[in-house]
């Protein structure tokens, strides 16, 4: 057995190449169901500290379904079966003694479309930091929340605004409303499911920006369908396709001189 | 386009004749006062109104029980079979002249066709007549019942105080037919009235709102798919049974129960209880409050549920701070429709809580309700005119003042929130 396991550590040290930081989220072997059809092949893959790690591929690859597994969000879903491991610092996530929601405090997670609670600004930050106890004075709430808020950039934006409904507020500046409300619970990761999908460019821009400002602190990991963007925000790239992860890697080899030809097809724009 | 150009001659030769037939019904009546009235005698004229109605009712339902009127000395022979030609004369004339006139405009708009004839625009402005013509059938239905009810109403406060109706607190609407009977004129205070009713409603609300609420937190959240399918329905099934069976079961099973748990403890209870009525009543609306809360949860967006729960929050804290908020609007509706009901259900309350007016808010004792009391005034052989009577529309106008209030309430809040929160 525990060969077994050193072997797979070793054929994925081959494969994740050069890596000059230590890694935080290491999936072994993660296979994902939807019922009786299969979503995710054995996943191998280690996702570094403080980096901006892109996962790219083609609709229906798998990507979505692979970043829900590192916070545990496929249990939501009746159907859905994770199998594999995924530690996160060490510790099996999918071990049975695993608290789910407090694994889940730890991780923040920013979706697809912005998705601000029907709640002020300030409650949408506030929510998590009341959720968990962690902060009990009004003062330190309000110090957190515009603390977060400044980290998001969207401070100086809201900061006479904070009574109204986060709806109330732009598309953009609601994605990064999402983003301050997953800061405030002092995640070390913060999973993102094509947060830019649902923006315009300038408003992507910003987002960019600000994730480029994040990995100083925070463990990223981006789902993403525009290949300028993996290659503007990320430094590791991952290509998944068909369920399977076909290639990781520094995000310039993998546009650069990717080693499968069928990652070079994609990320040139030949298919996909 | 043929199909419409068929649909424009159809609607031309059929449309303005059935308008016609309307129109000829509600001048019916005074065609046969003109041709009726001058073959009776004097004698009968001076009668009133009751023997015209009389032959023209014959004349109407049944030509040969004529020979009934030619018997009793209303009319003579010859005049009843001239007034029975002349009668058929002008269902004839009536008739005919009809289908010459729809054969005439299906003519008309038949010769106004050509290919390049435009029928759909036109055939599209007479739908929308006729649409708006229904639309409007319907509001000026209830328009008319609200003014039967205003003038009613009025007649009764003219032998009745308003003050004494709306603020008394004694309900005994027994007005004496004779004038030397005990008791003799009644006393027409609704305050015991709308207590009872408030009372019941606030037992059934206090049993529906929580359970509903429950059932569609469970239904909504935690049910996996299959057991929100077979569960939803039951529970709907509670919606369609009938009040009468409720209300018997509230009589003779919940009503005895309820009085032998109070004596248990020491209580007096009535065998017809406010408390009783108002269980089984609550148990009657639990669909329409879990129902309705369960759609709006179940359109929270899935979104907004998974931000909450990423956040790390556990269902129940989600359910708690995100999706009840999101869908308190619809939940307030869903509420304030089950109260509604409440408000207006009677068959419940006519047979478990009793017709006694106390004017009590101990839900232990037999209380009556104003929908309970509208059937008692109006059962029976009653003058139309009396107090007791009328008290009924006076009754009836109050409720409906206070569940518009309700559904104006109610939409006040929805729009509030809904501003609030989209």
């Amino acid at each position: 057995m525990k060969l077994n396991g050193d072997l797979i550590m070793d054929e994925q040290k081959e494969q994740n190449n050069i890596r000059n930081k230590k890694s935080l989220i290491e999936c072994r072997g993660v296979d994902v169901f939807y019922g009786d059809k299969q979503a995710l092949f054995g996943i191998n893959l280690d996702i570094g500290e403080k980096e901006v790690t892109s996962l790219i591929g083609p609709s229906g690859c798998g990507k979505s379904t692979f970043l829900r597994c590192i916070n545990r969000m496929n249990d939501v879903i009746e159907i859905c079966k994770v199998e594999g491991n995924i530690k996160i610092d060490n510790e099996d996530i999918y071990h049975p003694d695993v608290d789910v929601v407090e694994l889940r405090s730890r991780i923040g997670m920013v979706f697809q479309k912005p998705n601000p609670f029907p709640k002020s600004v300030y409650d949408n930050v506030a929510y998590g930091p009341k959720l968990h106890g962690r902060i009990l004075h009004k003062d330190d709430l309000d110090a957190k929340v515009e603390k977060s808020l400044e980290r998001a950039g969207l401070w100086s934006e809201v900061k006479d605004r904070l009574g109204e409904p986060g709806t109330s507020l732009s598309g953009g500046q609601q994605q990064r409303l999402c983003i301050a409300r997953a800061i405030a619970i002092d995640p070390s990761i913060i999973l993102m499911d094509e947060p830019c999908s649902a923006l315009d460019p300038i408003a992507t821009a910003k987002i960019e920006e600000l994730i480029d400002e994040l990995k100083d602190n925070f463990t990223i990991t981006i789902v993403t369908h525009s290949m300028q963007q993996a290659a503007r925000v990320s430094q590791r790239t991952a290509f998944f396709h068909l369920g399977k992860l076909i290639e990781v890697g520094d995000t310039e080899k993998i546009f650069r001189s990717p080693d499968h030809e069928q990652t070079e097809a994609y990320v040139t724009g030949r298919y996909g | 386009m043929p199909i419409y150009h068929g649909l424009y001659v159809s609607l031309w030769s059929t449309l303005l004749p059935i308008f016609l037939i309307i129109l000829l019904l509600f001048f019916k009546d005074s065609y046969l006062n003109y041709i009726v009235i001058p073959f009776l005698s004097e004698e009968t004229i001076d009668l009133g109104i009751d023997e015209i109605l009389y032959v023209k009712s014959f004349l109407i339902n049944n030509i040969s029980s004529l020979s009934t009127l030619i018997s009793s000395g209303f009319i003579s022979e010859g005049d009843a079979n001239l007034l029975v030609e002349k009668y058929q004369e002008s269902r004839v004339v009536s008739f005919s002249s009809l289908v010459l006139l729809s054969i005439i405009l299906g003519f008309v708009s038949y010769k106004k066709l050509s290919v390049r004839y435009d029928a759909r625009r036109r055939v599209e402005r007479i739908l929308k007549f006729i649409f708006f013509v229904f639309s409007t059938i319907a509001v000026l239905t209830t328009v008319g019942i609200i003014f039967s009810l205003i003038f009613e109403t009025l007649r009764f406060f003219s032998q009745v105080g308003f003050f004494d109706f709306v603020f008394g607190t004694h309900w005994s609407p027994q007005t004496a037919i004779r004038e030397d009977q005990v008791g003799s004129s009644g006393s027409f205070g609704s305050i015991p009235l709308f207590t009872g009713t408030l009372l019941i409603t606030a037992v059934a609300m206090s049993i529906a709102a929580p359970l509903g609420l429950y059932s569609a937190i469970f239904l909504s959240q935690y049910a996996k798919p299959k057991t929100r399918d077979f569960l939803k329905p039951i529970l709907e099934i509670l919606a369609g049974i009938p009040t009468v069976v409720y209300g018997f079961f509230a009589a003779l099973t919940v009503g005895p129960f309820v009085r032998s748990c109070g004596e248990y403890i020491g209580l007096t209870v009535a065998t017809e209880s406010a408390l009783a009525a108002g269980l089984v009543m609550g148990v009657m609306i639990i669909p329409y409050v879990s129902s309705l809360s369960d759609d709006v949860m179940t359109a929270v967006p899935l979104s907004l549920r998974d931000g909450s729960l990423a956040l790390g929050a556990t269902k129940a804290e989600t359910v708690k701070k995100v999706i009840i908020p999101a869908a308190l609007p619809g939940i307030v509706s869903a509420l304030l429709l089950a109260i509604s009901r409440a408000i207006g259900e009677t068959m419940i309350v006519v047979m478990a809580a009793g017709l006694a007016a106390n004017l009590t808010a101990n839900p232990l004792s037999a209380v009556t309700t104003v929908t309970v009391q509208i059937v008692t005034l109006l059962v029976g052989d009653q003058e139309f005119d009396s107090a007791k009577t009328l008290a009924a529309f006076a009754l009836g106008l109050m409720l409906f003042v206070i569940t518009l209030a309700l559904n104006v309430f109610a939409m006040i809040i929805v729009r509030r929130y809904r501003e609030r929160y989209e």
